[in-house]
């Protein structure tokens, strides 16, 4: 039973390898899923681990009757609301003012050749309207307006373009990253969310990967407060005991480029909770 | 910012009352990992909810209870009920806030 | 039931809430302040002792307890407690095993149903009580809820 697993994740991991589209990676990735967890609605991945775990679904469901993220909600639309010394506001970066606009995020900027991510804008938004930038790390008045413009965008489908050759490349160098197996327990992130998904790691259940960036930025109750998407991600590295990159570093704008785009048809859902 | 939150809608002559708090609730027990000294207790102790200025309810917390806490209870009431909620904490602190009921 | 008796009887302790500019912010308030003694004492059965003067707790279906079977988060626990029992005084919870297990208590009027909910921190795997207070008698009701550590989530 083992080896017939393991010739399959090979062939997906080959599959995936060959040079096939985006697109084609899309449909098997998202099909992989479909299949290996028949009783999940597709647009219920952008719950996570709770899509696929009932008893932790249960409280899960408790704590979003009223979520302490909502404090942070509101937090942020206070400072989306303030104007920078100059007199201009975030909404002046922004497309519809920002608001409704989170699902378009990450995207390829084709004057820059680079990767923008919503959390890296705002900061350019600052720097644009000579602000200090804020910290990606230990919530704070970044992850409150992540969440806010979050928040607005809920509903909205993800549907992550990629427009031209160095995007793509992008997108691969992220995809590439996905699977590589890293740090001392080599792990790779497929291992836990691709090959693995459902399964216990110690107290936690591990999550399915399609549908991961959607609820971003979460509460998260272990901390007691708000985490990026690329705080995560350096948890993660650090719980598999790799050297974190650095927050808006390219390895993690690609990785999340590429993660966005495999959940392209979800819709936004952030912020989220977590434990 | 109001540190309070309140949800409370009327339904059948029950008012049933949601309401999260922005607390650290801290227990006094956790370390400073830079210091090694004890992070102070700060925590609620009280949450008093008054409906037209009649006590309906007083809550005695201890440090246990969650960081950012929340409270859910019933009460029978109206519509139109004006609701108070205070909190009060081991250092002094307060913040109170008044909703109509729905 | 004269609700001023039932606090000349009972071991809460009265404590005055002031601040370091002695500002009194003690609100006015039938009931007696927050019951420091208790909240402190380490023992379960003490703890209990303190709150009612004994620890005669009558297990019954009647007080309905919802806690999840094992906890996501020990920082965060949902519990839920409703009781079909007549007047009911006050509702406690305890937390067996956390370095003190009175976590709560919370003291009904006439006008209160007793339905109450809140989200407490679990040091470790514990029994959980609902005590109820009705008519002199104290019944109870219990779970014990897992608490697991450890993963990738950190």
């Amino acid at each position: 039973m083992v080896s017939i697993n393991k010739v399959f994740y090979i062939l997906l991991f080959v599959s995936l390898n060959i040079y096939a589209s985006p697109e084609d990676d899309l449909a098997d990735f998202q099909n992989y899923f479909k299949n290996k967890f028949p009783n999940t609605e597709f647009s219920d991945y952008k719950n996570g681990v709770y899509s696929i775990d009932s008893s932790s679904r249960e409280q899960w469901e408790s704590i979003e009757e009223f979520p302490p993220y909502e404090i942070n909600i509101e937090q942020g639309e206070e400072l989306f609301n303030v104007p920078f010394k100059n007199g201009n506001t975030y909404a002046s970066c922004f497309r519809n003012n920002g608001i409704g606009i989170r699902q378009n995020y990450p995207y390829f900027d084709e004057d820059k050749d680079e990767i923008i991510t919503l959390e890296l804008a705002i900061n350019n938004c600052r720097k644009k309207n000579g602000e200090k930038p804020l910290s990606y790390y230990k919530g704070g008045p970044m992850a409150d307006i992540s969440a806010y413009m979050a928040y607005t965008s809920r509903g909205k489908i993800i549907d992550i373009e990629i427009p031209n050759y160095k995007a793509e490349e992008a997108y691969e160098s992220g995809k590439k990253l996905y699977f590589t197996k890293v740090g001392q327990l080599n792990f790779s992130c497929a291992d836990c969310h691709v090959y693995y998904p459902g399964t216990k790691l110690r107290a936690d259940i591990t999550s399915p990967a399609i549908g991961h960036p959607t609820h971003f930025p979460v509460y998260r109750s272990r901390a007691g407060r708000m985490v990026t998407l690329h705080e995560r991600f350096a948890g993660c590295l650090n719980r598999v005991r790799a050297k974190p990159f650095k927050a808006q570093q390219d390895e993690y704008k690609n990785l999340e480029y590429f993660l966005t785009y495999m959940s392209n048809g979800l819709e936004i859902n952030g912020p989220g909770s977590r434990k | 910012m109001s540190t309070i939150k309140i949800r409370a809608k009327e339904r059948n002559g029950s008012v049933t009352v949601k309401t999260l708090m922005k607390h650290p609730m801290e227990t006094g027990q956790r370390v400073n990992k830079k210091t090694g000294d004890k992070i102070p207790a700060h925590f609620i102790q009280e949450v008093i909810a008054k409906a037209n200025g009649d006590e309906v309810i007083v809550v005695h917390w201890g440090p246990a209870v969650s960081k950012n806490p929340y409270l859910t209870f019933v009460y029978n009431g109206s519509k139109g009920d004006e609701l108070e909620l205070t909190w009060l904490d081991n250092k002094g602190n307060r913040d109170s806030k008044t909703v109509e009921v729905k | 039931m004269n609700r001023r008796n039932f606090l000349k009887n009972s071991l809460m302790t009265a404590v005055t809430l002031t601040t370091l500019s002695g500002f009194l912010i003690k609100p006015k308030s039938v009931f007696a302040a927050w019951p420091k003694t208790s909240f402190d004492i380490t023992n379960l059965d003490e703890s209990i002792k303190s709150v009612y003067g004994h620890n005669d707790l009558s297990e019954t279906t009647k007080v309905k307890l919802k806690a999840p079977d094992i906890a996501e988060n020990g920082a965060i626990v949902p519990i839920n407690v409703k009781t079909a029992l007549k007047n009911v005084e006050s509702i406690m919870i305890f937390v067996e095993n956390n370095p003190q297990p009175l976590s709560s208590g919370y003291n009904l009027t006439s006008k209160s149903l007793p339905i109450i909910g809140t989200r407490i921190k679990m040091g470790k795997t514990s029994k959980i009580i609902a005590a109820v207070k009705s008519e002199g008698k104290v019944f109870s009701a219990s779970k014990e809820v897992k608490v697991t550590i450890g993963g990738c989530g950190g």
